[in-house]
């Protein structure tokens, strides 16, 4: 089996909208979670997320592709941008077919259905705009990195509600260490700041009004974000090959479903795939010295991972970090394990890592050590990236540095 | 407030799936057959019967001073928010 190592690194995201900006705020412990300002909050409980800031769509995209991309399409194209230059690689010279595009993404161009159908609705609009559909579609903005960057490999994207982004690069490693593939352009992105989601997610009763405080006893819930993050990743011996820039190495990947509750978490599933994960990648519960937790802040969710934690790691559970870089950038949903993967890849090769801020009270059910609000300067050899998903679908990475 | 109570019996029968007779204001919720989806669908159709916001959230039990107990609580709960948001809404 082929070694898969990542070779480009694109982010746009509410801690900065490149991997340097986004790096000075992991290690500041700089969160972004604050008022809304895109949407009116006239009417909601819910009054803060972590937007996107000072991303000019006019100044990424010309007026003739600006109709076609959704926000959350936006975010993955200009990610993905990044990420390829970084990587060096070019897909028009005969590599296109051996690249796949996988994409995460939760509910695809929400923000356009919604102005659509309030159009229709409540203005009394006769008619939609002709590419209200392909703006859309859950698939649109990993269609347009295809089309921008010439790549014409495997492409699809991937709906597993907060886990899609885990499983697009989970799918997208073994296919690039299978060798159907030569190089990998995979990730997540997600916008979905309108009134009618906020709603929605408030009738969930599981925001937090204030802010993000996961695994600290005074947590009150989750704060959504959006983003985009979108790697490269490769086959190892070609990245060496041609003298690549390696980011880091994708070690392995663990799923598993609950088949239990749509909402609620559950113990063994976060466990099974967190071993499974551990499995795939040839390692034991010691080798792993930092963990990027789901960590959403709400109460069942930390608890729940604390004890899979534990079940998994036995006595080094309380060797290892673990923290919630959620607690900085929200939860993006499905773009959040690409955001908390960019996070993981930036701190091992770093030196740092990045901490649960807004921790201020210790939980006895959330016992370990959640890196509390302050970044620490650690060496660490391997970490693990968890997502846990509405519906039970849990999809874990490891990553070495 | 015997039509409220009745209300809320109909409300919390049709999420529990049982006869509205069996039920009680001193009933506890947890003898009910409810999962954490059905409370929270239980307040939104409370919420949406008596127009009001009830300030519920599983992740803050104790913030709204409102105990879930019992039946008997639900309508001492929505008795005090309907009159005190009705009240605001016609100031």
């Amino acid at each position: 089996m082929n070694r898969v190592v990542i070779t480009g690194l694109g982010i746009i995201s509410p801690l900065g909208n490149n991997v340097e900006d986004v790096t000075a705020s992991l290690r500041a412990g700089r969160g972004a979670i604050g008022p809304l300002t895109n949407i009116p909050i006239e009417g909601l409980n819910t009054k803060i997320g972590a937007e996107v800031r000072n991303f000019d769509p006019n100044a990424h995209f010309s007026d003739k592709q600006l109709p076609l991309l959704d926000r959350c399409a936006q975010f993955a194209l200009a990610a993905s941008r990044e990420a390829i230059k970084q990587s060096g690689l070019s897909f028009r010279d005969g590599l296109g077919p051996h690249t796949a595009t996988i994409i995460g993404s939760g509910v695809g161009g929400l923000g356009t259905l919604d102005e659509s159908f309030h159009r229709l609705y409540a203005q009394g609009s006769k008619r939609a705009h002709p590419l209200t559909i392909p703006k859309l579609m859950i698939s649109a903005a990993m269609s347009h990195i295809t089309m921008e960057h010439g790549i014409t490999g495997p492409s699809f994207t991937v709906a597993s509600a907060c886990a899609s982004a885990n499983h697009a690069m989970g799918v997208a490693f073994h296919m690039v260490r299978s060798g159907s593939v030569d190089i990998a352009v995979t990730g997540g992105t997600e916008s979905v700041f309108t009134f009618g989601t906020i709603k929605a997610w408030e009738a969930l009763r599981v925001m937090a009004p204030d802010t993000c405080r996961p695994f600290s006893r005074n947590r009150l819930g989750m704060v959504l974000g959006e983003g985009a993050a979108i790697v490269v990743l490769e086959n190892r011996a070609r990245a060496e090959a041609r003298g690549a820039t390696i980011l880091g190495e994708v070690a392995g990947f663990g799923m598993s479903s609950d088949a239990a509750d749509i909402v609620l978490p559950s113990m063994t599933g976060s466990a099974s795939a967190m071993q499974a994960c551990l499995t795939d990648a040839g390692l034991r519960p010691e080798d792993i010295g930092y963990i990027n937790a789901h960590g959403t802040g709400t109460l069942a969710n930390d608890i729940t991972e604390t004890k899979a934690i534990h079940a998994v790691f036995g006595d080094h559970a309380k060797k290892l970090a673990v923290s919630s870089t959620k607690s900085m950038h929200g939860h993006a949903l499905g773009a959040s394990g690409a955001l908390e993967f960019a996070a993981t890849v930036i701190g091992l090769r770093e030196g740092f890592i990045p901490p649960t801020i807004n921790f201020t009270e210790a939980d006895p059910e959330c016992d370990l050590d959640y890196v509390p609000n302050e970044a620490r300067a650690a060496r660490v050899e391997v970490a693990m990236s968890n997502s846990f998903a509405f519906g039970g679908h849990n999809a874990v990475l490891a990553i070495r540095r | 407030m015997a039509n409220m109570e009745n209300d809320i019996i109909e409300i919390v029968a049709k999420q529990a799936k049982v006869d509205g007779a069996t039920l009680k204001a001193d009933t506890r919720l947890s003898e009910l057959d409810l999962q954490s989806i059905d409370i929270i669908e239980l307040i939104f159709a409370i919420e949406d019967k008596f127009d009001i916001e009830v300030p519920y959230s599983p992740n803050d039990l104790n913030s709204a001073g409102i105990s879930f107990e019992t039946i008997g609580d639900l309508v001492g709960a929505v008795e005090r928010l309907t009159a005190e948001q009705h009240a605001q809404k016609s100031v």
